[in-house]
């Protein structure tokens, strides 16, 4: 940790203690290649516990790249390849030894558009807890349920048609649902791609609020191209741009004070 | 032929109208093309279209209705010698005249005395119908291109909307060639419907359906009542019914892993190479599975067969021993086993679009939970692909019904009713083939029934086809 | 730490470690199992197209070599009668001129020259006779004739009858394999390639069968059926894909053809034979006919595979065509039909190729005849390729076996050509938008 992020994190800590700020998530000089092409340049990033870390910039800087390498979902795809390191809790998640199978349960993960499967609303929940064998029995696997849509906001809306098809439900609902999935298999980390992009104003502001909540008992990160919404959720933001990390720091800092020029061009429109 | 001749002329005065009705604008507008409503050539079209088409029309009814009607005026009225002939002798006549005249083949019956004279007086009648409706057709064709041409004449000025008009033509064009495809569906259902129906006169439709039955070869003796049940599908339905299911055991299967494996888990590399491959698999001709089954397959498996029976026999299973050493070539799981390969490619290649038409979203959030690979293709893949396999597997289950060739030359011609799979069975198929194949009398009930059977298997092919189509058409709009 | 040292909780956390690692094992290898199983499916279609491939190239290879014998043949002048050549018997004139040679003489039941007849072709007898016709002064002299060798006795030399079978399993008898090794030992016969299979017609005599006929069927049917289905087919696909207005109609002639693209082959047989035949009175087993039917059985699939061809045009050539003041006429045929036309002369080729293969139909329209010649015109007698691969298959002597195999191995041949052109076509003008 270099003298400079020091105070940045001292204002990062005002919302959070300090003890968790050393980074529940810690990446260091992270480069993605796709094929030939390089889409990260060496990003060192600290995501800290209960807290939420927003990742801003323009499009196709990398971002949901950086987001992908934290769960191993690069590996889905053909001719990826990540070099750096990533710790989660000491441990590098690119190690041979760590199970990606594994890593996925522990690091739960949000997609831009929601998809819950093709099936009904409880059996979207019992997915994880069903095939990690959490739960022993039903009335087990109920309960996970039903503290996971609770968690999730969304028991009240649906408590009463759980066996109806998690396709049914509205846009928002839908998202909050899937929040609802990743939270059942009690992961640590949430990421989060831009969940709120497909939505409306309305049910962006109980995801928002949602994830305000979740704030308390995981490490969230959240990509998102808003920036009005970084600054209402996040504690930290990390600006992205062409691969690379430009800034990062205490949300308050980035957006009232920005070191970069390219940040400030940016957070002020003027780019992006 | 003179038909022909005429064709040929009609092409070329329509061609003639062209450069005409071209040039007469291009003169009415001082030749220059842009005071034209439209461009020069589509004035020619227009005055070209006008020429041809009717008479052309005429022409092409005539050399395909020509015969029929030929014949029609010439049983307008019969000599007193021939009508008190039966119906079919008549028909012989009829035919013989006819085929004299045309130089064909005439039977072997030798008309002399009063149907002599009634042969010749018939001759000279039916030589006078051809030369006149021949006559007549041309000149009506001559007078309409004449006609045509004349009426569009006078509309060929500048501003005359020529363009809008061709088009309209060229449209209809279009519109018949499409309507072709309906027509060709009428004519299958016509022709079986109307044949099926001669059968079912005969033969009960419900001692065909029900009948357990199966031996038209009785039926053709004089003597015999048609309808005395040989005439019963059930062994046949049973035999299709049979050879489907090992098809589909064999290729349901292997074709969903395969499709599996290629659309989830291999690399492009495994993709380019294997899937052209399966398409030669899905090229070779069914004639090819066929010689495959009967001369490959067939006595690989009845040795199999065989030699299993052997030891047995003496033994407490003496019974199987025996019934294992007498299994023959051909057999339904000879047939089933070949078809079954032969429907891997098509269950497949289906397959592999259904389950790529599942959105990648789904993979990504399952395989985010923490799912193994296998896990997402079993619990959120292949559930959501669900309705879109089954349609493939219906169609492919279509396919093995109206397969013809490797039941034909493989799974025999006993019908037996039987679900035991080393027995010789029969199908809809091979009995068609087997009844339509050789020489025919097309009345006998035994030829229509052929009809009746391409009936059946035309309906049951038709509703799996719509509700498999169906399903897949859903299937698609859902994820679209 | 002994276990004793564990306080409930750790090992309460210890147990649920170690069932998690079992069950991630248990996870583990059911994902291995599943993609065996994938690997194994992909493997055993690819094995059974090998095997079925290389059977028929094992079992036909051997037709395209063919052994000949050239004989001396003394043409007896007592025995032949200028005045009624045809009515003499050459064959047994050859065959005990081949006795002689051998050193052997016919005994009176004539047994001798009858299994020297069997093992040479009719076709030697029929040379001397043709040479007699055209030079009578032949008579009484010694002439040299070349020609083909039984089947069976071809395939003793190609090794598929061997001498070590009990006598009555094999075709041919001990004196027989006898005379057969002198003649090869006298150098009487060369091996060489089979031009007789690919220049005759259908025989009753397999040495003397060949495939040229049913080459020429097939070509001959196949561009009835490319004349007919090719432009209404295109025609069809263009109207419904660029003109027909979205109503009940279009929805039923779409459905109509997407379920005519699967109704059994045979079934369009019966029509023919109900309509074409029956009704319009076109001759049986023209390659007409023939034409015909399969024309009516791939417009479905050529009118589907144009309209995909059609579909992959963007929207944006035709708004830009129509932007410009283009009609829809001429948007059509100056814009989508040339850049679609690769597309669509493609599936036209899979779908030509396709019926080239087609049996099942033809038999119901009668071409399931003996035809010896090449066809020579539309409307004459006339096999095809698959279906004279149906009657060879249904032939009794093992020899036609061999070339039920041979002629397959054509079939295929021109359909990989066909096939070929149509990746050429695609390879060469596809258009990525």
């Amino acid at each position: 940790m270099t003298a400079q992020r020091d105070d940045t994190l001292a204002a990062g800590a005002v919302t959070a203690p300090r003890s968790s700020a050393t980074g529940k998530v810690s990446a260091s000089d992270v480069s993605v290649f796709y094929g030939e092409k390089q889409a990260l340049f060496d990003v060192s990033l600290d995501m800290p516990d209960r807290m939420v870390t927003a990742l801003i910039g323009p499009s196709g800087c990398g971002k949901s790249t950086f987001l992908r390498c934290i769960n191993r979902m690069n590996d889905t795809i053909p001719g990826a390849r990540v070099n750096g390191r990533i710790i989660i809790d000491g441990e590098d998640v690119n190690d041979r030894q760590v199970d990606p199978v594994l890593l996925r349960a522990r690091v739960g993960m949000v997609f831009q558009k929601p998809n819950p499967f093709p099936k009904s609303i409880f059996e979207n929940v019992a997915y994880g807890p069903r095939i990690h064998g959490f739960a022993t029995s039903k009335s087990e696997l109920a309960d996970i349920v039903e503290s996971s849509l609770k968690r999730a906001g969304l028991w009240k809306e649906v408590s009463d048609r759980l066996l109806a098809p998690g396709t049914s439900l509205s846009g928002g609902q839908q998202q909050r649902l899937v929040i609802a999935r990743a939270i059942a298999v009690s992961p640590e980390v949430i990421l989060m791609d831009e969940p709120c992009s497909a939505l409306d104003p309305i049910a962006t502001a109980k995801i928002e609020e949602l994830i305000d909540d979740l704030r308390s008992q995981y490490c969230i990160v959240i990509v998102t191209h808003s920036m009005a919404q970084a600054a209402r959720v996040s504690q930290r933001t990390a600006f992205f741009h062409m691969g690379a990390v430009v800034e990062a720091g205490a949300t308050d800092e980035i957006f009232t004070n920005p070191r970069d020029t390219r940040t400030q061009d940016y957070i002020t429109g003027r780019f992006g | 032929m003179l038909i022909w001749i005429a064709l040929l002329g009609l092409i070329l005065f329509s061609a003639a109208s062209y450069a005409a009705g071209r040039r007469k604008v291009l003169s009415a507008a001082g030749h220059r093309p842009s005071l034209l409503h439209s461009l020069p050539g589509y004035y020619g079209a227009y005055l070209a279209l006008w020429a041809a088409a009717p008479a052309a029309l005429v022409l092409l009814l005539v050399s395909l209705m020509g015969a029929q009607v030929e014949e029609l005026i010439l049983r307008g009225d019969p000599p007193a010698a021939v009508s008190s002939l039966p119906a079919s002798t008549q028909d012989v006549f009829y035919n013989d005249v006819v085929a004299t005249v045309n130089d064909g083949q005439v039977s072997q019956t030798v008309y002399d005395g009063a149907l002599g004279d009634a042969f010749n007086a018939k001759l000279v009648q039916a030589k006078d119908i051809h030369r006149n409706l021949t006559a007549a057709a041309l000149s009506l064709a001559f007078v309409l291109a004449l006609a045509g041409a004349a009426a569009a004449w006078p509309r060929l000025s500048a501003d005359f909307a020529a363009r809008p008009r061709v088009e309209r033509w060229v449209a209809a064009l279009f519109l018949a060639c499409a309507v072709v495809a309906v027509l060709t569906t009428v004519g299958i259902v016509a022709s079986l419907v109307w044949e099926s129906w001669r059968f079912f006169q005969v033969v009960p439709l419900f001692e065909f359906l029900f009948g357990m039955t199966w031996d038209p070869q009785i039926a053709i003796r004089a003597d015999q009542v048609a309808s005395s049940g040989a005439f019963g599908a059930v062994p046949l339905f049973m035999g299709t019914f049979l050879i489907m299911m090992i098809a589909m055991t064999v290729a349901a299967p292997v074709g969903l892993f395969a499709a599996i494996y290629l659309s989830e888990y291999a690399g492009a590399t495994t993709r380019a190479v294997v899937k052209p491959l399966l398409e030669i698999l899905a090229g070779i001709p069914t004639v090819v599975y066929g010689f495959f089954a009967a001369l490959t397959v067939g006595p690989l498996f009845r040795g199999f067969f065989n030699s299993l029976g052997a030891p047995l026999l003496g033994g407490p299973f003496d019974a199987l021993g025996l019934y294992l050493m007498q299994v023959q070539n051909q057999m339904a799981l000879v047939a089933g086993a070949v078809m079954g390969i032969m429907l891997i490619p098509f269950v497949s290649s289906l397959s592999d679009d259904i389950i790529n038409a599942v959105p990648q979203s789904l993979r990504d959030g399952s395989l985010a939970m923490g799912a193994t690979r296998s896990e997402t293709i079993t619990r959120v893949i292949m559930p959501a692909a669900l309705p879109g396999v089954m349609g493939a597997l219906l169609l492919a289950v279509s396919r093995a019904i109206g397969e013809t060739m490797i039941v034909t030359m493989a799974a025999g011609l006993q019908a037996r009713a039987t679900i035991n799979p080393l027995d010789t069975v029969t199908t809809v198929t091979v009995q068609i083939v087997t009844l339509l194949t050789g020489d025919q009398e097309f009345d006998s009930p035994k030829t229509l029934s052929a009809f009746g059977l391409g009936l059946t298997l035309f309906l049951i092919t038709l509703m799996l086809n719509i509700v498999a189509l169906r399903i897949v058409q859903r299937y698609r709009e859902q994820y679209d | 730490m002994t276990d004793a040292a564990l306080t409930p909780a750790q090992a309460a956390k210890a147990r649920a470690r170690t069932e998690a690692e079992a069950r991630l094992k248990r996870r583990y290898r059911a994902e291995a199992r599943f993609r065996l199983y994938g690997r194994a499916a992909i493997i055993l279609a690819l094995t059974f197209l090998v095997v079925l491939l290389g059977r028929i190239g094992l079992q036909g290879y051997s037709t395209f070599v063919d052994y000949r014998v050239s004989l001396p043949v003394q043409v007896d002048a007592n025995r032949v009668n200028l005045a009624d050549l045809g009515g003499s018997n050459f064959n047994l004139m050859v065959a005990e001129s081949a006795l002689a040679m051998l050193g052997e003489e016919d005994d009176p039941y004539g047994q001798a020259s009858s299994q020297m007849m069997s093992i040479l072709s009719g076709d030697l007898g029929f040379q001397v006779l043709d040479r007699l016709r055209a030079d009578p002064s032949l008579v009484g002299q010694t002439i040299t004739v070349q020609g083909p060798m039984k089947a069976n006795a071809s395939l003793y030399y190609k090794g598929q009858i061997s001498r070590d079978t009990e006598v009555g399993g094999r075709l041919l008898s001990d004196r027989q394999l006898d005379w057969l090794d002198e003649l090869r030992d006298q150098g009487r016969v060369t091996g060489g390639f089979n031009w007789t299979f690919l220049s005759r017609s259908d025989s009753t005599e397999p040495e003397q069968a060949g495939v040229l006929g049913a080459v020429i069927g097939s070509a001959m049917m196949l561009f009835v059926t490319a004349l007919l289905a090719a432009p209404i087919g295109v025609l069809a696909a263009t109207y419904l894909e660029e003109f027909a207005p979205k109503n009940r109609w279009t929805d039923v002639i779409e459905v109509n053809i997407n379920n005519l693209a699967a109704v059994p082959s045979i079934i369009y047989g019966l029509l023919g034979l109900a309509v074409f035949i029956n009704w319009l009175a076109i001759p049986r087993s023209s390659p007409l006919l023939g034409g015909l039917v399969l024309a009516l059985m791939s417009l479905p699939t050529i009118i589907i595979a144009t309209r995909s061809a059609l579909r992959a045009v963007p929207p944006s050539i035709r708004e830009a065509a129509l932007a410009v003041g283009a009609s829809r006429t001429q948007t059509v045929f100056h814009h989508v039909l040339p850049l679609a036309m690769p597309g669509m002369m493609t599936g036209v080729i899979l779908s030509l190729a396709h019926a080239l293969g087609e049996t099942a139909p033809l038999l119901m329209i009668g071409m399931v005849s003996f035809v010896p010649g090449v066809p020579e015109t539309l409307t004459s007698a006339a096999t095809v390729l698959p279906v004279q691969i149906f009657i060879w298959e249904n032939a009794s002597e093992r020899a036609f076996h061999e070339r039920t195999a041979a002629a397959i191995i054509v079939l295929l041949v021109f359909m990989v050509l066909m096939n070929l052109v149509a990746v050429i076509l695609r390879r060469r003008f596809e258009r990525r938008w």
